[in-house]
């Protein structure tokens, strides 16, 4: 059985006013797996990751050439709402950013942008999402208490849980556990392998290891390009670019 | 829901242009009002004739910029220094707590509504000056001293805030060498300021040209050119304040055209104020 | 020795200088206070706020001039806060720092500038005369809300730039539209800044007088719709301690104005002291 690809880039390239950030990307993503995207600094890995869910149209100056595909169509087709590919596609961000409001009301965000207020309907929605998140049984007896009074940790997966309420197709995280300490960060990467199997991911993992203990494929971006891609055991352990071999083996970094 | 969008977006940019366009209705009417009268008595004869009878049809408005002149060079002289040296006092001559504490105090008494300093001007400084240095105290002197202290808070507050913007390393490296405190402000803080200052200055000025409703309960109205401070006198804003009740035709047409002047002057010492305040980035 | 003497010497002197002239400018300011609140508040009672003014404010109280007040000002916020705050909203969600941005940013620094007496002028050629609304509630109201609106736009600009960026990439990245984000995420939290900006424009308009004499009119009579013309109790003032009519009414009003004014601000920088707290 092959493997279905979810998001296909083809000769994708980027640049903030005439700055390139992104070269002649060609990757596809499978679905319902764990994608990797590792490098140094500045390489291009969280412009290539706001790419897939176009939150970069809200840069200033941008622009890109090439075709990014999900399930087939281009999501730059002027006929596709950006919202609905946001809705599709969600994205974590590296620090915890959870909005002022209750940690109910966080949840609730996207699936009120959506236009659900019946209060039944939000509530299970709610619960789902947190315990996809694995975060129900911490805070389900404080649902409408401030969010901003959890942990760091605790923020982090409410931003997941954020995400899950809009039951989207892809997870896009970037660096989701920076910050965090180790319990919290072991708990969130044990999260995402319980996700993957109704969830495509795409995950900037925070350093070489996690991407060795969750991701099924990785890519290795430097300056803006490609330089290899495979399964995540073999590019760690038998890179076949020379740079990738120095970037894994800690020459440079 | 895109063309929603589209719509919100068109509705917001017309709404922020209506300070645009309130601002091109007053210069509109203020001029169409005042314009032919300046037209038909003659800029030059408007400027300077030293006659201000309507009911002759004479409207030379000379008395009052110069009543406007002395009551805000009054203003100046006395503002500046207490402001200057209030905000300074605030900056660097009292523990910050104390300063958190007046400087609430000073944004409030600028909030006091200009009449009740013209009433306590009517009530208190008229008489003294009445009494002691001669002259019907309604007088230009009278409004200077009201005047100094109602643009004190916009001396004080602006001056403050430049001083406070400065690097802490200008002060660290005067004192450093050696200078005093006082010496470290006198000589390195307010020249650092100065635009800072400058533009508080302007500002202030701008305040006190504009001030009406005290100026017309202090400064006598008298419509002759003032020889003296002790003299009563009529700034622009006053002449219109005072005239504009019972005006009609050309009369109000001329209080329109002081307006125009008013308006020009007013408009002249803002950008002034602007501009040197974009210098102070440097 | 003598070189050491003289820079202390200076020193000490414009220390003296400073503090005198410093406590000179506090005090005098405290005076008039004091001066107007001490005649004033004995005259205030609940009959004398109630009442209406008779023989031209001789006696009676001050009842009308405190309605017309409210509703001068009132209707004032009630224009100038949607146009306030949709300005500012374009000026920070909408554009970035281009010559329309510039354009708009001038012609608000401009109005700010320009001299109650003015905006008097205008509204009086504009609002009584030429659109025909006479003296009344509704061009008072209008002319005042062209003065405060550049307070408004300033305050709820500050307020919305105070709103962490990643708040809106959350509200974007969850599938919200601009006007979603800016109605569900921005504007809820910018509402306390707003809020102040209102009320400093609210402590503002009670201190009106020149542009509302020349728009609103003075009529002693209690209004009965915004076509009406009335009195504020600042013209009220005015007219008492000019004209000399009763000083003990010119000093009871006075000292509702300035504990009313002094009330409002106060408030505002409570509610901005707050705010700038829960933030940081």
């Amino acid at each position: 059985m092959s493997e279905s690809v979810k998001i296909s880039i083809k000769d994708f390239s980027f640049y903030y006013e005439e700055q390139p950030a992104l070269l002649h990307i060609n990757m596809e993503i499978p679905s319902n797996k764990i994608f990797s995207i590792f490098g140094p600094a500045r390489s291009g890995k969280t412009t290539l990751l706001k790419s897939l869910n176009r939150l970069t149209d809200l840069i200033f100056g941008v622009r890109h050439t090439g075709t990014i595909l999900l399930d087939g169509r281009d999501i730059y087709d002027e006929k596709h709402s950006v919202t609905q590919l946001r809705r599709r596609v969600g994205m974590v961000f590296d620090l915890p950013t959870p909005l002022p409001i209750s940690i109910f009301d966080n949840i609730a965000y996207g699936p009120r942008l959506n236009g659900i207020t019946q209060k039944k309907r939000l509530n299970e929605i709610v619960e789902k999402a947190l315990r996809s998140a694995v975060l129900w049984e911490e805070v389900k007896d404080r649902l409408h208490t401030s969010a901003l009074r959890l942990s760091g940790g605790q923020q982090q997966r409410l931003c997941i849980a954020r995400v899950l309420a809009l039951e989207p197709e892809v997870l896009l995280l970037d660096e989701p556990c920076s910050g965090l300490d180790p319990i919290s960060t072991a708990n969130i990467e044990e999260t995402l392998l319980q996700l993957k199997k109704d969830y495509t991911i795409v995950l900037v993992p925070h350093n070489i290891q996690q991407a060795s203990r969750v991701a099924d494929r990785t890519a290795f971006l430097l300056n803006g390009e490609l330089i290899e891609e495979g399964p995540t055991y073999e590019i760690f352990t038998r890179p076949k670019d020379k740079r990738t071999e120095d970037y894994v083996t800690g020459r440079f970094g | 829901m895109e063309i929603k969008e589209k719509v919100i977006e068109k509705i917001l940019l017309i709404i922020a242009f209506s300070t645009i366009l309130i601002l091109a209705l007053i210069a509109f009417f203020i001029f169409e009002q005042g314009s032919s009268l300046i037209w038909k008595v003659g800029l030059k004869n408007f400027i300077l004739g030293d006659r201000w009878v309507p009911s002759k049809g004479e409207f030379g408005i000379l008395p009052m910029i110069v009543g406007s002149f002395w009551v805000t060079f009054g203003a100046l002289i006395l503002g500046i220094p207490l402001g200057l040296s209030s905000a300074i006092f605030l900056c660097e001559w009292i523990p910050p707590m104390v300063a958190m504490f007046l400087r609430p105090a000073i944004h409030l008494l600028a909030a006091i509504p200009s009449v009740i300093y013209g009433f306590w001007g009517l009530i208190t400084i008229v008489p003294i000056i009445r009494n002691y240095l001669g002259g019907p105290g309604l007088s230009i002197l009278s409004g200077s001293i009201i005047l100094g202290i109602m643009i004190l808070p916009t001396i004080i507050s602006i001056s403050e805030d430049s001083l406070k913007a400065l690097p802490p390393s200008y002060k660290a490296g005067a004192l450093a060498l050696g200078a005093t405190h006082w010496q470290t402000i006198w000589r390195v803080l307010i020249p650092a300021a100065r635009s800072g200052i400058l533009a508080s200055i302007i500002l202030g000025m701008g305040r006190a040209i504009g001030e009406t409703m005290a100026m017309i309960m202090i400064l006598g109205n008298a419509v002759k050119m003032p020889s003296s401070f002790l003299d009563s006198a009529r700034t622009l804003t006053t002449n219109i304040g005072i005239e504009m009740g019972y005006s009609t035709g050309d009369h109000r047409q001329a209080l329109f055209a002081t307006g125009i002047i008013l308006f020009f002057i007013i408009m002249i010492l803002n950008s002034l104020a602007i501009i040197i305040s974009r210098r102070r980035t440097r | 020795m003598r070189f050491y003497q003289s820079r202390y010497l200076t020193q000490g002197l414009a220390k003296i200088l400073i503090w005198v002239a410093s406590l000179f400018s506090i005090a005098v300011m405290i005076l008039i206070l004091i001066q107007i609140l001490s005649e004033g508040i004995p005259v205030i009672s609940l009959n004398f706020l109630l009442d209406h003014p008779r023989s031209m404010g001789r006696e009676g109280g001050i009842f009308s001039t405190i309605i017309g007040t409210a509703a001068l000002t009132g209707l004032a916020i009630i224009f100038a806060t949607p146009l306030g705050v949709g300005t500012a909203i374009f000026l920070r969600e909408y554009t970035r720092e281009s010559r329309v941005s510039r354009i708009i940013r001038f012609g608000t620094d401009c109005l700010a500038g320009i001299p109650s007496i003015i905006f008097g002028l205008f509204g009086f050629i504009f609002f009584v005369i030429y659109l025909n609304l006479g003296w009344s509630i509704l061009s008072g109201g209008l002319t005042l809300a062209s003065m405060i609106l550049p307070t408004i736009i300033c305050t709820a600009e500050e307020a919305i730039k105070a709103i962490p960026y990643s708040y809106r990439e959350v509200s974007y990245s969850l599938g919200g539209t601009k006007w979603q984000t800016i109605t569900r995420t921005i504007l809820p939290n910018a509402l306390p800044g707003i809020f102040t900006g209102v009320i400093l424009s609210v402590g503002r308009s009670i201190g009106e007088t020149a542009a509302v004499i020349l728009t609103a009119g003075s009529s002693l009579v209690m209004p009965t719709s915004i076509f009406s013309p009335i009195r504020t109790m600042a013209v009220h003032f005015y007219i008492l301690a000019r004209e000399g009519v009763s000083m003990e009414m010119a000093y009871g009003t006075g000292a509702v104005l300035i504990i009313m004014v002094l009330l409002v601000n106060t408030i505002a920088n409570l509610l901005l002291n707050r705010y700038i707290r829960q933030r940081t």
